[in-house]
């Protein structure tokens, strides 16, 4: 995205680490409040502890995602962008 | 749409709801400013610089369609037809999709534009490319007040903020990420949105099947409620076109809606195609509304199906298809089952969810708005031949005039939500003939500037015409020669202006002059050496990254699910 003169790493920016983020901390909030769930709202979800169960999908699939952008990091690639310099056709 | 009564629906949010909605607001500011630190020339800001991968657009791509319209649109018609709703998923987006990424997408990304428009004026001039700019942009602005304004309606009605407040806030928050971060801020956005979306979404699906019984249980309170097999087998969907005779009701679902109808608007609207755009490379481009297509083939079940289970579950939805009210808006039918099913905590993901998906539409309008006001507009037009900084300047400067004119017609969708509804339909007649013309201009080398323009204006007048005779299609204006109303409607108007572009431009273009043959590489296809549309590295492409290959499983993937609930 950057014109470095080397290849880096896109690190923090990368789409993956902050869909993890957003959803494992969702994962986590919601799982927390699942513990502490009252009869009344697990009764709403037709006696599911919907909180509690969404709640590890969300963690787990968050992990999921940094996992995946730690093993796999996107390079951004070195070379410029001959596109971003080319005029407009006319 | 019309809401609910005030009350009605609010929900009971508690501070942990609150910190899950606050927490996506970070998130959503975050990446824009991360993004802005990217954004170095106007291609950075205006198609991330073409270096995304191929499933972040592709996501994207979905996304940008997977507004709070279609989301809360297609839940009420779960609500009210059944299953006949998946035709908009099925027929009326996969297969367009894969087309755009196998047939079109070569074309948009091989000739290096900027803007769909902008394929419109290097193939056939100014005439057609100022029709088409002029008609995307306006449609852009009308289109973005309209999600504001649902945005600010449903935070009035679940949280019981103050509408003109909601309205505010939420122009501001869209407004400072995109002119932070540009395209790339809206991507990431979206892509974003989808998976909170997705975590809203599927657990609601999941709590509303355990509570009817799962999908057998489902049928049998469908069947008890005496709406059979009409609302669960997804032929011949008589209840969705409003079309009497099941073979006409196919004949307009494939064709129509299949053919006419998803070909213009997913081929040629600049606001999906910009995402593919951003790809790092073409055959990445390919790929992108291709991968789409396989998260869009299942988005049905936690959209579609929510809102059948709403209509056994909610007791307003349930009373209302009983009663056949006429006035009932099923619109609402989703808000009623995340009130009776989620359990604070869950209800936070689903607001954050519903939120996500108005922003992101009309994050969405806005940045394909200012792409194309600024390039095909402005540097076309008005002021030429100025610096890459001026440019992207101007471009700032039009995402936050857009974001003002937004909340303004905003206020108008408020006072006349029929006017807009009509204006909406009136919009979506420009698609049509849009992708006749396109089709015909890729692969028929004769055909001149002229006739691309005539084609236009003659198909969408057609168009126009057919909603005029038609009942009610236009509000006041339709005079109801014939009766046709609603889907079917939309279905003949769409088909005429189809048939006619191409007739004009046939008889057109054979009395005028076409283009020089060296000037149309890489525009039309007979023209267009086969290596132009390949990247050097296409060779080193695994079979799954090969765009026709990813099609066709997912053109057989498209088959089986029709089948299934046929």
């Amino acid at each position: 995205m950057a014109e470095n003169e080397a290849p880096h790493r896109a690190g923090l920016f990368d789409i993956r680490f902050i869909i993890g983020a957003l959803i494992g901390l969702y994962g986590l909030i919601v799982l927390i409040t699942g513990l502490f769930t009252s009869d009344a709202q697990v009764a709403k979800a037709d006696g599911l502890n919907i909180n509690l169960w969404a709640g590890i999908g969300m963690l787990v699939v968050g992990i999921g995602f940094g996992l995946w952008a730690r093993i796999r990091p996107i390079v951004v690639p070195a070379e410029p962008k001959q596109e971003a310099a080319e005029p407009p056709a006319h | 749409m019309v809401l609910a009564a005030e009350g009605q629906l609010r929900l009971d949010a508690n501070w942990v709801d609150y910190l899950i909605v606050a927490l996506y607001f970070a998130f959503v500011i975050g990446i824009g400013v991360m993004a802005k630190r990217s954004v170095s020339t106007s291609i950075d800001f205006f198609l991330s610089g073409r270096s995304l991968p191929a499933w972040v657009t592709g996501l994207a791509f979905i996304s940008a369609n997977l507004g709070a319209v279609e989301i809360m649109g297609m839940s009420a018609n779960g609500a009210q037809f059944g299953i006949p709703t998946v035709h908009y998923f099925w027929i009326g987006a996969v297969p367009a999709m894969l087309f755009l990424g196998v047939v079109m997408m070569p074309f948009y990304y091989g000739s290096k534009v900027r803007s769909v428009p902008e394929f419109m004026r290097r193939r056939f001039g100014t005439g057609a490319h100022l029709v088409n700019a002029l008609s995307f942009a306006i449609a852009q602005l009308l289109i973005a007040g309209i999600n504001l304004f649902l945005l600010a309606k449903i935070v009035n009605i679940l949280l019981g903020w103050n509408l003109y407040i909601s309205l505010v806030v939420a122009a501001i928050i869209v407004l400072s990420y995109i002119t932070l971060g540009g395209l790339s801020a809206a991507i990431y956005n979206e892509v974003l949105q989808f998976f909170v979306i997705v975590a809203a979404l599927l657990p609601l699906t999941l709590v509303g099947l355990h509570k009817v019984g799962g999908y057998g249980g489902l049928k049998d309170k469908i069947t008890a409620a005496g709406n059979g097999p009409a609302q669960l087998s997804s032929w011949p969907g008589t209840n969705l076109t409003g079309i009497d005779s099941p073979v006409l009701s196919v004949i307009g679902l494939v064709f129509g809606l299949g053919f006419v109808l998803s070909f213009g608007y997913w081929t040629t609207n600049f606001v999906e195609v910009q995402r593919a755009m951003a790809s790092s490379s073409i055959s990445a481009a390919q790929r992108s509304p291709i991968i789409g297509a396989f998260p869009k083939m299942f988005v049905p079940f936690i959209v579609i199906f929510p809102g059948m289970i709403a209509a056994v579950v909610a007791s307003e939805v349930a009373s209302a298809k009983a009663d056949g009210s006429k006035s009932f808006d099923y619109n609402n039918s989703l808000l009623y089952l995340i009130r009776d099913l989620l359990p604070n905590g869950m209800l936070g993901i689903a607001i954050a969810g519903l939120l996500a998906s108005f922003m992101a539409g009309m994050a969405a309008n806005i940045s394909a708005f200012n792409t194309v006001f600024s390039y095909d507009l402005w540097q076309t037009y008005i002021v030429k031949e100025r610096s890459d900084d001026y440019y992207l300047r101007v471009g700032r400067i039009a995402t936050f005039a857009a974001t003002v004119i937004a909340i303004g017609t905003a206020l108008i969708a408020r006072n006349y939500q029929n006017i807009m509804d009509y204006l909406q339909t009136l919009f979506g007649f420009f698609n049509a003939p849009l992708f006749a013309t396109f089709i015909l201009g890729m692969f028929w080398k004769r055909m001149t500037a002229t006739a691309a323009w005539t084609g236009l204006v003659s198909g969408t007048l057609a168009a126009i015409a057919v909603g005029v005779l038609g009942t009610d299609v236009l509000g006041s204006l339709s005079t109801g020669v014939w009766s046709l109303s609603g889907q079917g409607a939309s279905f003949t108007a769409a088909g005429a202006a189809f048939v006619v572009d191409i007739l004009v431009s046939v008889a057109v273009t054979s009395v005028t002059q076409p283009r020089k043959e060296s000037e149309l590489r890489g525009l039309v296809y007979s023209l267009t050496p086969k290596a132009d549309f390949h990247d050097e590295n296409e060779g080193a492409l695994a079979w799954y990254q090969t765009p026709n290959t990813l099609a066709g499983i997912g053109l057989v993937m498209v088959v089986i699910l029709n089948i299934i609930f046929w």
